[in-house]
């Protein structure tokens, strides 16, 4: 059977197959549509990968001059139009899609090439919140990066002038689309910024396409709004999408007008901040004195103030009962002297001669009046005063009689 | 340096606090009064008086910033 056949090497069948292929014009140019996977860049710089559908799985080549070119980074289920080739690749004897561009599928370039830098400056760390400044409360004078015609700017205005018509506003009029828009959005934070021409900054344009507001997804616009040492609040006319532009500023807006809403307060607001504020202060300047004059009352009632004299009276109350009680100190004292005195004086009584007499015994005298003691002190015949308990007897001497009783010396 | 808006309403905030708490002599107290009084009728006054002053800016020959009156667009051409 074989020798009626002719028989190949297996290079042979590959460059067969390999030059069947490369015959076929529509192979030669051909877009394929498909999910990328197996995603893999080689130090060489070439690009593999393998698109693949529901059913069917087809390999990839993109060789590095080619791959240098993209816009986006390929990356694993992403969906893509892949242009380029189909031949075979002898050496494993595989055929593949020597592919020489790649797009995004329905999206487009601009959309992952957005999420691309989105990805990158959040690793780098251009949306950190800590690196977020607060705005200012009272914002003295605003600069404004938009363009200076359309709706943007006016409704700006429109709503700073409402709220707080005391910020000054700067506008740095620059283009908001096209080629040249990075750049001037770019310049304008770096100018407003080194001639420190506001303390605070507002950027955006009114909504549009996303090609429109593509500006606001520029790396050198969000470099820069990264860089400002003046907060910036990010005012891009569009909702839900957000801009890189949005996520770098210190605060995002919704629309130009939202961003005058956040940049200023609300004069109203201020207003009755400043009644409070001046109702509190009565309150408690009144509070103060009602207090004081309270206070103040109620030492006027106090008595010493009220009868300065009661003072002097307490003393003087003090002193009367002071006196009283040492007039009744001497009273005692002197009632118990005279009770000395009387017991004293009952004792002086009880030795008196005139008492020994009321017992029955007599003193005689002579005339002199000397006491007699013995019976040879008078003489017979001499007049002699016997003194009684009561009374007293003149008497005459009759006899002498001496001795007897010595009694007398007693007396 | 004229005071700003916010250096009055900050010092009024002060005022408040200290009236509020009380412990400053009677005259003193009064003396914070009148200056808060004052304060919250020029803060009034400020925003009574304010108007919008739009600049325009643009880059001067020697690179710095020339200030001259905004003129919408609108306005130029009604």
């Amino acid at each position: 059977m074989a020798g009626e056949q002719m028989i190949f090497s297996v290079s042979e069948a590959n460059n067969f197959i390999k030059a069947l292929l490369d015959a076929v014009p529509q192979l030669q140019t051909i877009f394929v549509r498909g999910e990328i996977s197996n995603y893999k860049c080689y130090p060489s710089g070439h690009h593999y990968f393998t698109l693949k559908d529901e059913g069917s799985a087809l390999r990839c080549v993109m060789f590095r001059g080619m791959a240098a070119k993209l816009r986006f980074r390929p990356e694993n289920g992403m969906k893509v139009v892949a242009f380029g080739r189909i031949g075979v690749f002898p050496r494993d004897g595989g055929y593949q899609l020597y592919c020489s561009d790649l797009s995004v599928q329905g999206v487009g370039d601009l959309h992952v090439a957005f999420e691309q830098l989105k990805e990158a400056l959040g690793k780098e760390g251009l949306f950190d919140p800590a690196h977020k400044k607060p705005l200012p409360k009272y914002p003295r004078r605003i600069a404004i990066i938009t363009s200076s015609a359309g709706a943007a700017v006016h409704d700006m205005l429109r709503i700073l002038k409402a709220r707080w018509p005391m910020s000054e506003v700067v506008l740095l009029p620059v283009r908001v689309q096209g080629a040249e828009a990075p750049a001037e959005i770019a310049g304008a934070l770096r100018y407003a910024n080194k001639w420190k021409v506001a303390d605070l900054i507002i950027t955006g344009r009114g909504g549009g396409s996303i090609e429109d507001l593509w500006a606001f997804n520029d790396e050198r616009v969000a470099r820069a709004i990264y860089a400002s040492d003046l907060p910036v609040i990010s005012a891009i006319g569009h909702e839900p999408d957000v801009t890189i532009s949005d996520s770098v500023a210190d605060a995002r807006a919704s629309t130009p007008s939202n961003a005058a809403e956040i940049a200023v307060p609300e004069q109203k607001e201020l207003r009755r901040r400043l009644d409070t504020l001046s109702a509190r202060m009565e309150q408690s300047a009144q509070k103060r004195v009602k207090a004081l004059r309270e206070r103040y009352e109620a030492l006027a009632r106090s008595r010493v103030l009220r009868d300065p004299m009661a003072f002097i009276d307490d003393k003087r109350l003090l002193l009367d009962y002071t006196q009283r009680k040492l007039s009744t100190l001497a009273q005692a004292q002197t009632a118990q002297r005279a009770q000395r005195f009387a017991s004293l004086a009952a004792s002086l009584d009880a030795l008196s001669p005139l008492k020994v007499l009321g017992r029955g015994y007599a003193v005689a005298r002579d005339e002199n009046g000397t006491i007699l003691r013995a019976a040879e002190e008078a003489s017979v015949g001499e007049m002699i005063e016997v003194l009684l308990g009561q009374g007293s007897l003149m008497c005459t001497v009759d006899e002498q009689r001496t001795g007897g009783t010595g009694h007398g010396k007693n007396i | 340096m004229a005071k700003t808006f916010e250096d009055n309403l900050a010092r009024l905030e002060e005022i408040v606090a200290a009236l509020e708490k009380g412990d400053a002599k009677l005259a003193e107290s009064l003396k914070l009064f009148e200056e808060g009084s004052k304060l919250v009728s020029d803060c009034g006054a400020m925003l009574d008086k304010a108007e919008q002053k739009v600049i325009k800016l643009s880059k001067g020959a020697d690179g710095a910033p020339v200030e001259s009156p905004f003129v919408s667009e609108d306005e130029k051409n009604g």
